[in-house]
């Protein structure tokens, strides 16, 4: 969590977020707007309805270097259990960092370039909170010939929304040929920027990666729209629960495996086969023989939001579980949470019990997103 | 003839014929963000000075609301259950949250004046 003894880093937009009247707070090292004078409420449905834009230059920015793909790529499987070396050009993958336990150090976002050009080069994005410690656990394990590049003197920008397309094309005509997970090198407003279709709502949207002293510019440009709304880290929270995604340090840490975590999918089937990745005895062992708890999705039946930590227990008062990340979901004008349940209480509907303040709330186990997902797939 | 006074946690308190009202100031709605959600405290209820009496919960975080004078609780404000956003409207008028029979006047009269609190706020 943030430490606030020492000073806080900024990103590249951190004027405008201040003009902006954005209500600073300190997030993961950095001083990040929680929400702008419009509130937490606003920001969501826009973000839902229209478009939303948001600061996300705290992640950390890394490229992956080596002599050619196939040695990065492995080099790269050695801490993910992910399939990197059939990773087309120009394709993006959600991954895990996995430590010899099992354990998630961190989750991240992976891209491989669309041009040949660059082959033996991957692009990282990792967690602010993860920032330094990812970089010296993947440091630790790679190989004489690859190379752990970071890339802090640049910013990053994510536009959330289904009028995220029609609003970024008019900058950036090339973006409106991105499919869901795929990226491109492309010019916005004539600025040399990286753009993918991707992000952490659960709407289409695209992430903006470009040299930090244009930043501000293409942020003013966007916002010049009236379509695009600035969003701060509070609606950032509530559309990724609604969108049943993973916060890091709260749904997924050193403590959850991939497949108590619900994650199994970012397992590829060449990696299971060749059992090949950090600590797949044990991942191997629980896909066929089942994890002791299963992270699920949770509707509580009343209007009290359970938060983080809150105890789950069965209808018989036994704690069976926790809440790793809860509140309030704008879009369904209700409470929603995320938390780890002992397995034989994870299916779709079971009655479960939230400890609210002392009190047993009714709630339920449902299938997650919540909200369903509206991203652009390819056809 | 009614008299408001304030606290340090930013509950505001207005006694009337005995009766005291209870809500949060304008500063801490602001400070709260959009409210989802306020549990009351039930009719009957017994508070002392300074005992929790109330929660108050915004999309990011619930925090408690205290009783700024003892009391036997007379009414809480049930439009609160379907319109919580109230509280950011109007906090310090039809977005209060319950009602008490005062104990003891004595306790009211030891609160922050108006200008005191705003003195008190801007020194935060």
């Amino acid at each position: 969590m943030a430490d606030t003894s020492q000073t806080l880093r900024e990103t590249p937009l951190h004027a405008l977020h201040v003009e902006l009247g954005g209500k600073m707070v300190p997030f993961a090292g950095y001083d990040m707007p929680v929400q702008y004078p419009a509130g937490i409420l606003k920001e969501h449905l826009h973000t839902r309805e229209k478009a939303g834009l948001f600061d996300v230059s705290h992640m950390g920015q890394r490229f992956l270097v080596g002599p050619d793909h196939e040695t990065t790529a492995r080099a790269l499987e050695r801490v993910t259990p992910g399939d990197f070396l059939t990773l087309r050009h120009g394709r993006m993958r959600y991954s895990l960092l996995l430590n010899e336990s099992g354990g998630i150090v961190d989750d991240l976002m992976v891209t491989r370039s669309p041009s040949p050009a660059d082959d033996g080069a991957l692009g990282l994005i990792v967690n602010a909170s993860g920032r330094g410690i990812d970089d010296d656990f993947i440091r630790a394990r790679l190989p004489a010939n690859v190379k752990l590049v970071t890339a802090d003197d640049r910013g990053l920008l994510a536009l959330q929304g289904p009028r995220a397309q029609a609003v970024l094309e008019t900058h950036c005509p090339k973006a409106a040929g991105l499919s869901f997970m795929t990226a491109t090198g492309a010019e916005f407003d004539g600025i040399d920027c990286a753009v993918s279709r991707s992000g952490y709502t659960g709407e289409d949207g695209f992430e903006i990666s470009m040299p930090a002293e244009h930043a501000e510019t293409v942020a003013r440009t966007l916002l010049r729209h009236p379509d695009v709304m600035p969003i701060g880290l509070g609606a950032r929270d509530s559309l990724r629960l609604e969108a049943g995604l993973c916060l890091y340090g709260h749904d997924i840490d050193e403590t959850t495996d991939p497949v108590s975590a619900d994650l199994v999918w970012t397992i590829a089937k060449r990696r299971k086969m060749d059992r090949d990745f950090p600590a797949a005895g044990k991942i191997m062992d629980l896909i066929f023989n089942g994890a002791a708890t299963k992270r699920v999705g949770i509707r509580p039946d009343g209007r009290a939001p359970a938060r983080e930590g809150c105890a789950i227990a069965d209808k018989a008062g036994r704690v069976i579980g926790r809440i790793t990340s809860g509140g309030f979901g704008p879009s369904l004008n209700a409470p929603v949470a995320q938390g780890y349940v002992e397995t034989g209480f994870a299916g779709d509907g079971g009655e479960i019990d939230l400890m609210v303040r002392g009190k047993a709330m009714a709630a339920r186990v449902v299938p997650m997103p919540f909200v369903p997902h509206r991203y652009r797939r390819a056809i | 003839m009614s008299e408001t006074r304030f606290t340090e946690q930013h509950e505001w308190v207005r006694v009337e014929d005995g009766e005291a009202t209870v809500g949060i100031t304008k500063f801490a709605a602001e400070q709260l963000g959009d409210v989802v959600f306020v549990e009351l405290p039930e009719t009957g209820r017994k508070i002392g000075a300074g005992g929790e009496a109330a929660v108050v919960e915004s999309v990011k975080a619930a925090s408690e609301v205290y009783a700024p004078v003892g009391g036997e609780v007379t009414s809480a404000n049930a439009a609160l259950a379907d319109d919580p956003a109230t509280v950011n409207a109007d906090p310090e008028g039809e977005g209060w949250f319950f009602k008490l029979k005062l104990a003891d006047a004595g306790e009211f009269a030891k609160l922050m004046t108006k200008d005191q609190y705003d003195a008190f706020v801007k020194g935060l």
